[in-house]
């Protein structure tokens, strides 16, 4: 990637002549503008869905409402808690759910990616291939038919069969960043362990997984936002309510009480509790997600 | 020697759960859709097997063709939208200046959250009494009584939810587009310079040429995604008015779940798997041309 972009070039017009001054002056604070409103789009939404969660019950009953709460009222958070079967429930579905699908995705890439940038497996493009065959059928199509088997399986309404599917859904993207990482690791470091007396084990353990920590950060990531995020998989697995998922709940609470009309207070602290985790770790790991999507949707 | 002939056996070995894991939960899940599709099954009764028929049903379903025509026109509606949008916001904040970097960050940050969630947020901003949307163009004086967004008339409702989903998923393009722009050489940009293009002219006969790999890659995963809606339809209008805001996908779900139709919905889901199955081989073909 060229740190000296298209961008920079524009930049240069300045020194180009009078008239590109004027017109360069003009188009930075076009553009400044325009980034400001933008940035206004993509953040309004949000903020007050977030600053409407603290609003007292009366304000929340208020039509038409206000733009703002008038102090910082938990009320909304207080039914959330006790919504149905309660918060704490919920939150253990969702958390519990998206560590299971963390774990399995690794267990199950971190192995492949190493066993296809490193060893000579017979047909080899073709295992990779029916290992992406995730990416040529919709998961959607496929819910029907998993359902069918979970039913049998007993992994309706579990952690782990919810878990399977958003394994599932992520697992083309999961194995493609792992091989490209376990292939960019050079070749001099595991082979010189091999000559130490290393098995393929301990090459493994010792030499690669320092060395793919990205990828493993990346692939937990999207993992995590993925389960965290998913509807239509737990819609269809997870029909009891004592195995509700967050984003399950937040639809009960829209579906269930359409006729005395929907609980606002519930429906936008809930919200605020779903973005929370996702926006944090999207801050933190910004770097991480940024890398991983463009090399996953490119290579 | 570290290449040698057991090794062979060892790689298959670290690659077993893998292919365990497709095995069980993508081949044989589709293998088996395709069968029961050929079967009547209402998971109370036993499978019967019908032939063809409801392959057949589905081309004389009404309800299966307004969804497949509407999802069709929501994705011809919105992917223009999310890919000339993420274009120019792509050029407009390529150059890495902090508030360029600020304006990235912020306009990306909607794609990390859920669907649900964002769904959620915007069938609460659109409510007509309750929501702030009405509010705010109240106080603008555009409207003069509450607009009911959702749920009542198929325009407005399809338009209410593509600016929710431009909202939450423009910042997907941007993104991959701001790194295609990104890797065009600077020298090919400067050689346009000194032959005296203008800006415009550069961006429309150097970066978008040099670019375009990425643009059929990001239109293609975006319009897959589109053909698949659902979230968003089923959070914020439930398919009203009479269904006609229904996906496929919905549509599916509708017959395979609350009606208990599995063999019907097995025949649809493999329907919709052939049709999306055209774009992704086009995304494959398309993807393994790039490289960035």
């Amino acid at each position: 990637m060229s740190a000296y972009g298209y961008a920079e070039l524009r930049s240069q017009r300045r020194v180009t002549g009078a008239l590109g001054v004027i017109w360069s002056r003009r188009t930075t604070f076009v553009a400044g503008v325009v980034c400001t409103a933008l940035c206004a789009f993509a953040i309004t939404p949000v903020a007050l869905t977030v600053l409407s969660s603290f609003k007292s019950q009366g304000e929340e009953a208020t039509s038409p409402p206000a733009y703002l709460p008038r102090g910082l009222d938990l009320e909304s958070y207080q039914r959330l808690w006790n919504f149905q079967l309660g918060l704490p429930t919920y939150i253990f579905n969702s958390l519990g759910t998206a560590f299971l699908a963390i774990t399995l995705a690794l267990a199950v890439t971190i192995p492949a990616g190493y066993a296809l940038a490193r060893f000579p497996v017979p047909r080899k493009e073709a295992w990779f291939v029916f290992l992406l065959l995730g990416l040529i059928i919709p998961y959607q199509a496929l819910l029907t038919p998993i359902f069918l088997m979970f039913a049998q399986l007993n992994l309706t309404n579990t952690l782990l069969g919810l878990a399977i599917i958003h394994t599932h859904i992520q697992l083309p993207f999961s194995l493609y960043v792992m091989r490209n990482s376990f292939e960019a690791v050079p070749r001099e470091l595991d082979e010189a362990a091999v000559v130490d007396g290393a098995n393929s084990w301990q090459v493994l353990t010792r030499v690669f997984l320092p060395s793919v920590r990205p990828a493993i950060i990346t692939v937990a990531l999207f993992s995590f936002i993925t389960s965290w995020n998913e509807f239509l998989g737990a819609l269809v697995m997870m029909n009891r309510g004592s195995s509700f998922t967050l984003p399950l709940v937040l639809w009960s609470n829209r579906a269930t009480t359409t006729i005395g009309g929907t609980d606002w207070g519930v429906l936008q602290a809930g919200v605020t509790i779903s973005i929370v985790p996702c926006v944090l770790f999207y801050l933190l790991l910004q770097r991480y997600y940024v890398s991983g999507l463009t090399s996953g949707a490119i290579k | 020697m570290y290449y040698a002939k057991r090794n062979r056996l060892i790689g298959l070995a670290y690659l077993a759960p893998a292919i365990v894991f497709v095995s069980l939960f993508t081949a044989y899940p589709f293998l088996q859709m395709v069968w029961v599709s050929f079967n009547n099954w209402s998971l109370i009764e036993p499978p019967r097997p019908v032939g063809l028929d409801n392959f057949t049903r589905a081309f004389t379903d009404r309800q299966f063709w307004t969804s497949l025509g509407y999802t069709l026109k929501y994705t011809l509606l919105i992917t223009p939208i999310l890919m000339l949008a993420g274009y120019l916001l792509a050029l407009l904040t390529a150059r890495n200046t902090p508030i360029n970097r600020l304006t990235r960050t912020l306009v990306f940050m909607p794609v990390v959250i859920g669907l649900g969630a964002s769904s959620l947020l915007w069938y609460w901003l659109y409510s007509p009494r309750f929501g702030l949307v009405n509010r705010f163009l109240e106080d603008l004086g555009v409207i003069r009584q509450p607009v009911v967004w959702l749920g009542t008339d198929t325009d407005l409702s399809t338009w209410a939810i593509i600016l929710s989903v431009v909202w939450k998923v423009l910042g997907f393009g941007m993104i991959l587009f701001v790194a295609a722009i990104q890797a065009v050489p600077a020298e090919v940009s400067e050689a346009a310079m000194v032959d005296g293009a203008t800006a415009w002219q550069r961006a429309w006969r150097v970066i978008v040429p040099l670019t375009m790999p990425t643009i059929l890659l990001v239109t293609l995963v975006s319009m897959i995604g589109s053909l698949l809606a659902f979230d968003q339809f089923f959070l914020m209008t439930a398919g009203q008015p009479r269904n006609l805001t229904a996906t496929a996908v919905f549509y599916v779900y509708l017959n395979s779940f609350p009606y208990l139709k599995l063999g019907y919905g097995a025949a649809l889901s493999l329907i919709l798997a052939v049709l999306i199955l055209f774009f992704t081989v086009a995304q494959v073909v398309v993807t393994r041309r790039v490289r960035m």
